[in-house]
């Protein structure tokens, strides 16, 4: 009887090993498996076909005036590319604006090579010159790849914009009265299966913010910032804001500014 | 014409470990357009490896591929130096062959 009895228990013991290890192996499912299966696309990210792309559109002479982008003053000087990324958005004494890689870009293309740059932030993501503005941001990013974000303040612009970032994060609105600080002012949150960066500290600003451009596998889209800000605020149901608009820069001067110090590890790779 | 491939080709142990990215739409056939027109297939149909001017393999590609696809394969016995050339061929006729030294 009592050999019996101890077989049960033991049986018993065994079948609480076997649910115990279900339930941690479940538990490793989510967050681990997604990050597990962005590590094994990272080595082939697509990415890196749009950072050829975009390294080859730089030194390419295109435009009406026919030249390359290899006088472009990303803020480190005319055709300094190396940790220019890192600082940006940031203020430009010329265009007396504060600029993000991608309205920065548009700069450069109307002056240096003669493109009308209210055209392209007026076509429609994903095509034409757009998809080349995006292929060279890709390029520009990957080329501080590592480095840590080092945003300046010490302009009054740069100051009013983080300010107006602020303010923007957290304007309620639309139809669904929501905010960007819905969903990315609150660690340890998830929609569906991704989380959530915090946007308002480290770690989850710098993450968040320096990894875009990225490459999108369920869609197989290069998507930059200004289209990453553009897809928040139609899942908020707001009417889209306009490429490289002061609003959306703002927005990455606030990401930026309160992600400083975080790595840059763009071009990254979302599902 | 189609964007160049990127394609990394490391010795080890003897093998060359050979990744490429291709940049490729693949259209499947299956897809709808705004207008609710379907989006023609259009999509890599055969991938071609080369050592040194040598077919080493050969596959055939559908629909099922996905876009900008990633290949990584071993080639036996390649060492640094070695020159490894990938050509693909879609549906539609266009080609493309790029080529890289094994490291």
């Amino acid at each position: 009887m009592t050999h019996r009895f101890n077989g049960l228990q033991k049986l018993a013991l065994a079948l609480g090993f076997v649910s115990l290890s279900t339930a941690a192996f479940a538990q490793k499912s989510s967050a681990d498996s997604i990050a597990e299966y962005r590590a094994m696309l990272q080595d082939g990210n697509p990415a890196d076909l749009f950072e050829a792309k975009g390294e080859d559109l730089w030194k390419q002479k295109r435009g009406p005036k026919n030249a390359s982008l290899e006088q472009c003053d990303l803020g480190k000087g005319p055709g300094v590319v190396k940790g220019a990324w890192v600082e940006l958005p940031r203020y430009f004494p010329d265009t007396r604006r504060v600029q993000d890689v991608e309205s920065r870009l548009l700069t450069c293309m109307q002056d240096l090579q003669g493109f009308n740059a209210e055209d392209i932030a007026k076509t429609p993501f994903g095509k034409g010159e757009q998809n080349n503005v995006t292929a060279i941001a890709t390029w520009i990013s990957a080329e501080s790849k590592g480095m840590k974000f080092n945003l300046s303040q010490s302009h009054l612009e740069e100051r009013k914009m983080y300010e107006a970032g602020k303010r923007l994060f957290f304007m309620r609105g639309g139809s669904h009265d929501f905010a960007c600080a819905t969903c990315h002012s609150q660690d340890d949150k998830r929609i569906r299966l991704q989380d959530l960066p915090n946007l308002t500290k480290n770690p989850g600003a710098g993450n968040g913010f320096g990894a875009w451009p990225a490459y999108r596998v369920s869609n197989g889209q290069m998507w930059g910032m200004q289209l990453r800000l553009n897809d928040c605020y139609r899942q908020q149901r707001f009417p889209f804001p306009l490429f490289a608009s002061d609003a959306t820069i703002a927005l990455g001067v606030y990401m930026g500014v309160n992600g400083q110090g975080g790595e840059a590890i763009a071009p990254a790779i979302k599902r | 014409m189609a964007d160049p491939m990127r394609i990394r080709a490391q010795s080890a142990g003897g093998n060359a470990t050979i990744r490429v990215l291709m940049s490729h739409e693949m259209e499947s056939g299956q897809r709808k357009d705004g207008n609710g027109k379907i989006i023609p297939a259009w999509h890599i149909q055969d991938v071609t490896a080369a050592l040194n001017g040598k077919t080493v393999m050969t596959a055939e590609w559908g629909p099922a591929v996905s876009k900008n696809p990633f290949l990584q394969f071993t080639i036996k016995g390649a060492k640094a130096g070695d020159k490894v050339a990938i050509t693909w061929k879609d549906n539609k006729g266009d080609s493309r062959t790029d080529e890289a030294t094994v490291s």
